[in-house]
């Protein structure tokens, strides 16, 4: 048994629930017919889904002539999209992995939810790499492997490579610490379940029975786990800002790079949790579960993120006029007040002044705020890799090779269309999985439910005494 | 499991009987065959006895091999197999390797813990235990006594007498 709560903590989950209310809760909704909202939802995602896969296609046919790329701007829209979808699948594993080692409760209400994002966001984020290659059936060579080509072996100094190592990485381990964490919870829906429904949960939940001993070595593996994706999650992104920071192109060439980019990274994660969660939240009746209390958290998160984001475009600006340099100088001027000042100044306002709302308490506990404000972020955060990757390669050297570079209905497609890709696995997910974590919600319920924490506890009397008994053994 | 072997069960509402129950138990000598929950308990693992998990070690082995895999890997293949000039830097250009050496620490750290957790739990995709009770999973906490260790009376006095909600016997194989 954990600690006694601090009564001033608030209750994660509201409603009085037992258990079994839990496993209703939470399990229903893969077991009803899909509501309309759901519906309508799946349908749109899945003609933005149509849309990416004709539109990658198109490119895969016709070649990378289809986008508006030129000898100046060589990276558009493409890595744009690449490191703002990466990005965004880092809360969730800092969601599970950091504040599991913080020992931060209200993280199982989200974890879930936050977790197959994040697969799905690299999922997303992934694609665009691989079809920036242009030769896409050449792609198996970034793969080190004894070779007939000489052996020719993949350029382990390049941080493009290290970016390959670190993005498969990513999503493995990702993939392997959701699922494990799914498989007691897929025993639950199983052991509900009858005839074929009941086949595939059976296999999807590997035979898990809830053995002490399966428990004791599941909290061990999640723990370790979590150990390990915590410096991984700060590589990642570490190791994408790497693909800017290492080359020579001013603007570029900065040490701020890799904590600039973690911070970025982590406040448009949350930023789409809240998007995700807030809508969810709803549609599923999940407002016990993921309370007004989970949603502020993340909103501290999202404060304190974006203000170092912010803290972070002024160092950088600084830092270009203290050098002295001038390349450094223009590239930094060129950026702000340049032939993208727009994009510029759209970043500015959508990371560094809008988060600044949520020092107001009530505004953090706002959902329809947190909604408008989750997606102004997202829209920032896109803004600020625009900025950093086609503006600062728009004006190059030689003035005679300046350049202005605007997508093609292609870019524009693909990208629109990677947020149908992620939508539609997205909803998929809510409909086969529980979103919130149903033994991790039951674990924690004895000392973050309402009906024991927080000022409407009614059994914090008798609990504590439980609790006295049990310690002491 | 290769004999059948007869299993009494009782099922619990809360895990905090169940923990009781376990300590009467423990005092009363009787063998527990195994304790099933929704969740996991804290403080039940001392009382049956259950050791430490050792996948942590297992998974510091792992991570070594991932190691010393991307890194001798890297050095072989840049020193000895092919080695190419980039940018007029040494062949063996250490720091250089630092990044692809960490990410497989970890990439086989985790598939290799992952793997061995479920060789060790008698788990994976395809395999079907059995399942004493459907509300295990739920909301029901259970201890079961194997019969042959257990005798059917006194199994069923101590559960009535800890507060158990329900008693059953299954035959398992």
């Amino acid at each position: 048994m954990s600690a006694p709560v601090s009564p001033i903590r608030e209750p994660l989950v509201t409603g009085h629930k037992t258990y079994h209310q839990i496993t209703e809760d939470l399990i229903s909704p893969t077991e009803k017919t899909p509501s309309l909202a759901w519906v309508i939802g799946f349908i749109i995602s899945a003609i933005f889904l149509g849309v990416f896969v004709f539109t990658v296609l198109w490119t895969i046919y016709q070649g990378i002539g289809t986008w508006n790329l030129n000898r100046t701007v060589g990276w558009g829209w493409d890595i744009t999209n690449f490191v703002w979808w990466v990005g965004i699948g880092h809360a969730g594993t800092l969601i599970s992995a950091i504040l599991l080692i913080f020992r931060q409760k209200w993280r199982t209400g989200v974890n879930r939810a936050a977790e197959a994002m994040t697969i799905f966001a690299v999922i997303c984020a992934g694609q665009f790499p691989l079809i920036h290659m242009g030769r896409i059936w050449m792609g198996f060579f970034i793969f080190p492997y004894p070779n007939t080509r000489g052996p020719l072996w993949p350029n382990f100094n390049s941080p493009l490579l290290w970016d390959v190592f670190a993005i498969s990485t990513y999503f493995t381990v990702s993939l392997l610490f959701w699922y494990t964490g799914l498989v007691p919870d897929f025993a639950t829906v199983r052991d509900r379940a009858k005839g074929i429904r009941k086949k595939i949960y059976n296999f999807l939940s590997f035979g898990w029975t809830g053995s002490a001993k399966h428990w004791q070595r599941w909290e061990s593996l999640s723990l370790i786990l979590a150990g390990l994706s915590t410096p991984l999650v700060l590589s990642v992104h570490t190791i994408v800002s790497f693909d800017f920071a290492t080359s020579v192109i001013p603007g570029w060439h900065t040490t701020i790079f890799p904590p600039y980019f973690v911070a970025g990274a982590i406040f448009s994660g949350f930023a789409m949790v809240q998007t995700l969660m807030l809508v969810t939240r709803k549609v599923l009746h999940l407002e016990d579960y993921i309370t007004i209390e989970h949603i502020e958290s993340m909103n501290k998160v999202i404060l304190l993120t974006g203000t170092i984001v912010g803290v972070a475009y002024i160092t950088e600006l600084f830092i270009a006029w203290y050098s002295g340099y001038i390349y450094e100088q223009f590239a930094f001027f060129n950026r702000v007040f340049g032939p993208y000042w727009w994009s510029y100044f759209g970043m500015m306002f959508c990371n560094v002044v809008s988060p600044q709302l949520y020092w107001k308490k009530s505004w953090r506990r706002n959902m329809i705020l947190t909604f408008f404000l989750s997606i102004v972020i997202n829209i920032g955060m896109w803004f600020e890799r625009f900025v950093i990757i086609a503006t600062t390669l728009a004006r190059d050297y030689l003035p005679s090779s300046w350049s202005y570079y605007s997508p093609t209905w292609v870019e524009i497609g693909i990208f629109m269309g990677s947020l149908g890709l992620f939508f539609f696995c997205y909803l998929i997910f809510t409909r086969v999985a529980p979103v919130v974590a149903v033994a991790e919600i039951k674990a924690i319920l004895k000392t973050s439910g309402d009906q024991y924490a927080g000022k409407n506890a009614v059994h914090a009397h008798s609990h504590d005494d439980e609790h006295s008994e049990v310690d002491a053994h | 499991m290769s004999d059948h072997k007869e299993v009494i069960y009782g099922l619990y509402n809360d895990e905090t009987d169940l923990l009781k129950a376990v300590k009467t138990a423990k005092k009363d000598h009787m063998e527990i065959m195994d304790v099933y929950s929704p969740f996991p308990i804290h403080g039940l693992d001392p009382l049956l006895g259950l050791e430490e998990s050792r996948l942590h070690i297992a998974g510091f082995v792992y991570g070594m091999i991932g190691t010393l895999t991307a890194f001798l890997g890297m050095s072989w293949i840049f020193t000895k197999n092919w080695p190419i000039i980039f940018g007029g830097k040494p062949y063996w250009s250490v720091p250089a390797f630092i990044p692809i050496t960490f990410e497989l620490t970890v990439l086989f750290a985790a598939i290799g813990m992952v793997v061995t957790f479920y060789i060790v739990c008698g788990l994976g995709p395809g395999v079907t235990n059995v399942y004493l009770d459907d509300r295990i999973t739920d909301d029901k906490f259970c201890i079961a006594f194997d019969k042959s260790e257990v005798s059917e009376a006194e199994a069923k006095s101590f559960f009535e007498h800890t507060g158990a909600s329900e008693v059953n016997i299954k035959t398992i194989n």
